[in-house]
C-alpha cells in the first residue's frame, strides 16, 4: 500500500494565452503521505492538481505515476480519486448512486456496490443515508459523501481542491481532522490544494508553498513555518515582522544604529538582509536599560485577546513591529511606553526577497 | 421570503397581462368553440345555431388519420430535432467563447427567416432542377439528379428546420450552466467522455429535454405551410386541413371543430408526457 501513488513533476508548465498559471515546477513525492499545495488564489496550485488529475494538459513537461509517464493518459484511466471544490455530486442520483458510480462503470455487480457503498458510508460516518437524495443532504454530510465516492475504487491517488471551502470553520475544523485520521489509516497519496495555511499545518504531512506559478518552498509543516525561506513564506504562513537589514558581515546585520547577531547572515557589503521573526519569538522590555539584540521603540497599540495578546511597536522602521505572547506572561506595557524590542538570534531567519 | 400583502399597484401590473391573455386569447377562442357548434350555410357563410354536424363530421377516418398523422410527424419532429440539438448545443457551450458566439449568432439567425420562406428554400434545394442532387451528380456520386420532394422527409426535414432554433434557445441556460466540474468528476472515477454524457449530462438535463421536445412537438404541430409545400397530400397535417376548410371552403364551424380537437390532443399529448417524466424522476 505504501508503495503505491509516489508521484513525480517534471518541469511542468502550463500557459493559458499569455498567462502562465503553472511555471515550471519540480517536484517529487513520496507515497503515501498528504502533500499539500498552499498559496493565495492564482498562485496556479489548482491548474498544478488538474494536471495531475489529467483534466488539464501540461504546455511542457511530463507526470510521473509510480514511475510510469501519464501525461497523455485522460483522466478516466489514470486511477485516481478526487473531490472538486463544488464537490460536484450528481443531483440526479441518490446518495448510493453518487458512491457506486465508478464501480457501476467498471461493470461490478450490483451487490457487491451495494457491500462497498454501504462500507464507505460507515467509513465516513454516513450510515443509514444511502438513499436520501443529494439534495437533502447537510453541507458537511455532502462533503462525506464527496470523499467517499472519490475513494471508492481504491485509487493510487486521493486529489482535493479545496475540499472544505464551503463549511462553516468550526465544521471545517473537524473535518480537517477527520479527512486527516481517515488518510492516515488508509494509507493512501494525497494532494490536497489549500489557501489556508491552518488547514495544511492540521493536515499535512509536507506543505509545497507556492506564489506566481512557481514553487516557493517545500517542507514539513512546522519547518516551513519556522524557516520560511523566502519574504513571501514567511508573510503568507502565519504572521511576521519582516526587518529589511543591511549585512555587516560574520552573522551580524545593522537595524537602524543598532547591532544585530543573525545566524546565518553572511553578507559583508552592506546590501539588503531581509530578517523574518514570528511576532511570538520577538521579546519585550521596558525601559531603556542595556538589552542584547534589541531596538528602542515606542507602543502604539496593545490588544489582548484572551488566547493571546499582541503590542505593536513603533520602531521608526517601514511597519510596525508586533509582538505577541501568552496574556499570563504578559509585560506590563500601555500606549505611548518606551519599549525595547528583542530579537533572539536563534529567532531571526534570513529570507530571500 | 417575503410575506408582504400585495398592494393595489400589483394588482394593476397583474390586470395587463391578465386583460390581453382574455382579450386576445380566451375570447376568441370562446367564439371559436362557439362557432364549432353553428350551422354552415352551403356557398355562404354560417348562422348561429347548435348543431353536432362539424364535430360528427370530424370522427370520420380520414379526419382521424390525419390527426394521427400530424400527431406522429411532430413527436418524429421533436424527437428529431431533441436528437440533434442536444449534443448540438452541449458541445456550444464547451467551446471557446469566439466559435461558440458566433455559432449561436448564425443559430439564432434563422429565427428571422418566416416559414414561407424556409418551405420554398428546401422545395428548391430538394427539387431536381437546381437541387442538392445536382451538386451529387457533379461530384460523381449520382448518375442523374432526382426531386427529394414532395415527400415526408422532406416534410421532416422542414419542420425540423424551423423548429431547430427554439429547441436549442430551450436547451441553452440549462446547459450552459452545468457546472464543468460534474462532468469531470465523472472522468476521474473511469468515465470515458461518452460515457459521462450518457450517464451524467443526459440524466441531469432530462427535465429540460422533455421541455424542449414539447417545445418542438406544439410548435411544429401548429405549421401548416410546410406540409403543403413541401408534401404530397398524404403528407398535409390536420393544420393544413383547417386552413383549407376555412380559407377554401369558407367552412369556419368545421375548422373550428378540427382546431379546437387538435388543440385538445397536443394539450393530452403534453400532459401524458410530462405525468410520465415527473413519475419516473421520482422513481429514480
Amino acid at each position: 500500500m505504501q508503495e503505491r501513488g509516489g508521484l513525480r513533476l517534471q518541469e511542468l508548465v502550463k500557459r493559458f494565452g499569455d498567462l502562465e498559471a503553472v511555471a515550471g515546477v519540480d517536484l517529487e513525492l513520496p507515497p503515501g503521505r498528504l502533500i499539500s499545495f498552499l498559496g493565495p488564489s492564482g498562485c496556479g496550485k489548482t491548474t498544478l492538481l488538474r494536471m495531475i488529475a489529467g483534466l488539464e494538459q501540461p504546455t511542457a513537461g511530463r507526470v510521473f505515476l509510480d514511475g510510469e509517464d501519464v501525461t497523455d493518459r485522460p483522466p478516466h484511466s489514470r486511477d485516481i480519486g478526487m473531490v472538486f471544490q463544488t464537490l460536484a455530486l450528481f443531483p440526479h442520483l441518490s446518495v448510493s448512486g453518487n458512491i457506486g458510480y465508478g464501480m457501476k462503470i467498471r461493470g461490478v455487480a450490483q451487490a457487491e456496490i451495494r457491500r462497498r457503498v454501504d462500507e464507505l458510508l460507515k467509513m465516513v460516518s454516513l450510515e443509514g443515508t444511502a438513499d436520501r437524495r443529494v439534495s437533502q443532504l447537510s453541507g458537511g454530510q455532502r462533503q462525506r459523501v464527496a470523499t467517499a465516492r472519490a475513494l471508492a475504487l481504491e485509487p493510487r491517488l486521493f486529489l482535493l481542491d479545496e475540499p472544505l471551502s464551503a463549511l462553516d470553520a468550526n465544521l471545517r475544523e473537524q473535518l480537517q481532522v477527520e479527512l486527516r485520521l481517515l488518510q492516515q489509516k488508509l494509507g493512501i497519496t494525497t494532494i490536497m490544494v489549500t489557501h489556508d495555511q491552518r488547514e495544511a499545518m492540521t493536515m499535512s504531512d509536507l506543505v509545497v508553498v507556492m506564489q506566481a506559478g512557481r514553487v516557493e518552498q517545500v517542507g514539513l509543516p512546522l519547518e516551513v513555518y519556522r524557516r520560511p525561506a523566502t519574504a513571501f513564506v514567511a508573510r503568507f504562513i502565519g504572521s511576521t515582522n519582516l526587518l529589511e537589514t543591511t549585512g555587516a558581515g560574520d552573522g551580524r546585520v545593522r537595524l537602524r544604529d543598532r547591532d544585530l547577531a543573525v545566524p546565518g547572515a553572511d553578507r559583508s557589503d552592506g546590501g539588503l538582509v531581509l530578517v523574518s521573526v514570528r511576532p511570538e519569538d520577538a521579546r519585550l522590555h521596558v525601559g531603556l536599560g542595556a538589552v542584547p539584540n534589541a531596538i528602542p521603540g515606542t507602543v502604539v497599540f496593545v490588544r489582548d485577546l484572551g488566547e493571546l495578546f499582541e503590542c505593536y511597536v513603533d520602531c521608526e522602521l517601514r511597519e510596525h513591529v508586533v509582538v505577541a505572547g501568552s496574556p499570563r506572561e504578559r509585560v506590563p506595557v500601555d500606549q505611548g511606553d518606551a519599549v525595547q524590542v528583542e530579537f533572539p538570534p536563534d529567532a531571526c531567519v534570513v529570507v530571500r526577497a | 421570503m417575503s410575506d408582504r400583502k400585495p398592494t393595489h399597484g400589483t394588482y394593476a401590473v397583474l390586470a395587463v397581462p391578465v386583460t390581453m391573455l382574455v382579450v386576445f386569447f380566451l375570447v376568441p377562442f370562446g367564439i371559436m368553440v362557439a362557432s364549432s357548434f353553428y350551422h354552415r350555410v352551403e356557398g355562404g357563410f354560417y348562422t348561429p345555431a347548435f348543431e353536432l354536424n362539424s364535430w360528427r363530421r370530424l370522427f370520420t377516418e380520414v379526419f382521424i388519420e390525419r390527426a394521427v398523422f400530424s400527431i406522429g410527424i411532430s413527436l418524429l419532429a421533436g424527437a428529431v430535432c431533441i436528437a440533434v440539438a442536444f449534443p448540438f448545443t452541449f458541445f456550444l457551450t464547451r467551446m471557446k467563447r469566439r466559435p461558440h458566439v458566433a455559432l449561436l449568432v448564425v443559430v439564432m439567425s434563422a429565427l428571422s427567416l418566416s416559414e414561407v420562406i424556409v418551405g420554398f428554400t428546401w422545395s428548391v434545394l430538394l427539387g431536381r432542377a437546381a437541387g442538392i442532387s445536382n451538386i451529387l451528380v457533379w461530384l460523381g456520386v449520382m448518375d442523374e439528379a432526382r426531386a427529394y420532394q414532395p415527400g415526408f422527409v422532406a416534410v421532416l426535414l422542414g419542420l425540423c428546420y424551423i423548429a431547430f432554433p427554439y429547441c436549442v434557445l430551450t436547451l441553452y441556460p440549462s446547459l450552459s450552466r452545468l457546472d464543468r466540474e460534474v462532468t469531470e468528476a465523472a472522468q476521474t472515477m473511469g468515465a470515458s467522455p461518452w460515457r459521462t454524457f450518457w450517464t451524467v449530462v443526459v440524466p441531469i438535463s432530462r427535465p429540460i429535454i422533455v421541455a424542449g421536445f414539447l417545445l418542438v412537438f406544439v410548435f411544429t404541430l401548429g405549421s401548416y405551410l410546410i406540409s403543403a409545400i413541401l408534401g404530397r397530400p398524404e403528407h398535409w397535417t390536420l393544420s393544413v386541413f383547417i386552413s383549407d376548410q376555412a380559407s377554401f371552403n369558407a367552412n369556419v364551424p368545421f375548422a373550428a371543430a378540427m382546431a379546437i380537437f387538435l388543440t385538445v390532443l397536443s394539450l393530452a399529448v403534453v400532459g401524458v408526457v410530462t405525468v410520465v417524466e415527473s413519475r419516473t424522476r421520482r422513481l429514480t
